[in-house]
């Protein structure tokens, strides 16, 4: 697959090696926004039980996953991200109590004003991974992986116009 | 309830309703009248909050245009404190849709106001107001003729493809669909305090008309209009080439953001410094890419704009007006807002009791997301 020596993404300021092979399988280029009481957790643990999974996610932990502004899963995506997953913990399990479910409502909004737009929503995923799961971490991250790889390079990846 | 009848004498329409205004003032019903108003250049007219009662014979509540947001113009002359005093607020059905979000948003407050709003055949842009005004000496009486024979008349994108023609929330409703405006005007009274009103008026009680047809038809129309804009929006402005081709003209004013009644923050993030940085930074963007437009984050303003205020959009098109750069602003809010609303059943100003969506939250839902 055909990949430029360009789409490394910049997004709350992460800097990311550049991909300069043009021969290389598409790696497409994953941000994750993972709530530090439960994702990101999970992510140490699939880390400290040597879980394998690929290295394509660049984490970025937020307090909780109502932190995240879909303002800034938009620039990830505007910015050549091939795909941002946010994880957060389980319904009814969230650190400050609903911040989740808040979460969910604002994505579900993100993700259908993405697809009115025409634009894939499906590079927008959103997972409940607890502290405890480790191998569930390991496992989305794969699939998240592989579905993107599918998918092949984002739309925006090139577009300098944004 | 009950219903009013504002006798038309001479043809002249709107003046039965500005008397009818003027009278509540007179009688110390009000404190204040709240209307758009012909300005003293005799062609612009703007939203005037007025006192006087001889005043209101400058009032042209009927006048087919909507230079400003009456919604935003309430929010400014409530939001530090609510009204001491009474003021009757006369505004459009779409306008008052966007008031209830406002007061939902702790952006205005309804305390001591009497809310009339009318009937909305819809409204032309200011400069197609101005340009209809020219050759039209009675320009207001003239419209609502031209309009119920039913003649189109160049009406704005967002007027054509509006269902929501007929009010809601108010106290006080002109009705003008379904009525001879060259006999007389209705006034339903839709609350107690708009009951009291005529009440205390004593004006002459109306029969009460059957209007379902008139208004059937008339949104079995606009219906039709709004499903051939969404098709149009799914073939020609979505994905991103489309969308990119649209907002290459955007030159980042951010009009549409002062115009927008339900744009309401008070800082806007996007024009915030988190989106600000140093040279470097914009270098690395651009070598990312090998070019980088400028200023940036257009596209980005705008993906964010739409998903902010879709949920609260009443589809009211001003920003649509207020863009120099003739970007088609509203089918892409109309469009979008439908589908987010859709996802809540949630219609923005229908309800001052229903909480915006993003305020609550439900364990059992939206399971599709993740
Ligand atoms: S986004 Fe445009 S159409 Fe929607 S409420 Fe704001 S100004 Fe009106
Ligand atoms: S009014 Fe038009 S040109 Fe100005 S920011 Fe909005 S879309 Fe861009």
């Amino acid at each position: 697959m055909n990949i430029q020596s360009s789409d490394n993404i910049d997004s709350a300021g992460v800097d990311l090696p550049t991909e300069n092979s043009r021969e290389k399988e598409f790696e497409p280029v994953l941000i994750g926004f993972f709530c530090k009481w439960c994702t990101s957790a999970a992510a140490d643990l699939a880390g400290t039980t040597r879980l394998q999974y690929p290295p394509n996610i660049r984490p970025i932990q937020v307090t909780c996953s109502s932190s995240v502004d879909p303002v800034y899963v938009i620039r990830a995506l505007l910015s050549g991200a091939d795909g941002v997953i946010v994880g957060g913990c389980p319904p009814g399990d969230c650190h400050y109590g609903s911040g989740n479910l808040i979460a969910r409502r604002r994505l579900a909004v993100l993700k259908t004003t993405l697809k009115a737009l025409g634009l894939d929503e499906d590079r927008v995923w959103v997972r409940w991974i607890s502290a405890a799961e480790g191998p569930k971490f390991a496992r989305t991250m794969r699939e998240f992986t592989e579905a993107m790889k599918k998918k092949g390079p984002s739309p925006f990846k090139n577009s300098w116009s944004v | 309830m009950k219903s009013a009848w504002l006798e038309v004498k001479d043809g002249e329409i709107e003046a039965s309703i500005n008397l009818f205004l003027q009278k509540m003032l007179e009688e110390k019903l009000v404190d204040a009248v709240l209307v758009p108003a012909e300005l003293p250049n005799k062609s612009d007219i703007a939203p005037t909050l007025i006192t006087e009662p001889g005043i209101l014979a400058q009032a042209r509540p009927l006048a087919p245009v909507m230079p400003v947001s009456m919604a935003r113009v309430v929010s400014r002359l409530t939001r530090v404190a609510p009204s001491q005093r009474k003021i009757a607020v006369l505004l459009r059905p779409c306008d008052l849709r966007s008031l209830v979000e406002l007061v939902k948003l702790k952006q205005a407050s309804l305390d001591n106001l009497l809310l009339i709003s009318l009937d909305c055949y819809g409204t032309y842009s200011p400069a197609d107001y101005r340009e209809f005004c020219q050759d039209t000496p009675n320009p207001t009486d003239e419209f609502l003729r031209r309009v119920k024979d039913g003649d189109e008349l160049n009406l704005r994108e967002a007027c054509q493809v509006c269902e929501y023609f007929v009010p809601q929330n108010a106290d006080l409703v002109i009705g003008l669909l379904g009525v001879d405006v060259e006999k007389g005007v209705l006034l339903q009274a839709m609350t107690a305090q708009g009951e009291d009103v005529l009440a205390k008026l004593n004006l002459p009680g109306a029969e009460a008309e059957d209007r379902g047809a008139a208004i059937a038809s008339l949104l079995a129309h606009r219906v039709e209009s709004k499903e051939r804009l969404f098709e149009r929006v799914k073939k020609e402005m979505s994905g991103r080439d489309n969308l990119l081709d649209i907002f290459a003209a955007c030159t980042s004013c951010y009009n549409c953001v002062e115009a927008c009644p339900v744009c309401y923050c008070k800082e806007c993030f996007l024009k915030s410094p988190a989106f600000e940085w140093e040279a470097e930074k914009y270098l690395d963007m651009a070598e990312k890419k090998g070019a980088l437009r400028m200023p940036a984050d257009t596209l980005l303003f705008h993906l964010t704009r739409l998903n902010h205020v879709g949920l609260s959009c009443t589809g009211c098109g001003l920003c649509q007006d207020a863009c120099p750069s003739g970007i088609p602003l509203l089918p892409l809010f109309r469009h979008t807002g439908d589908e987010v609303q859709a996802l809540f059943d949630y219609v923005p100003g229908r309800d001052l009791e229903e909480e915006p969506p993003l305020t609550m939250f439900d364990e059992n839902e939206l399971s599709w997301v993740g």
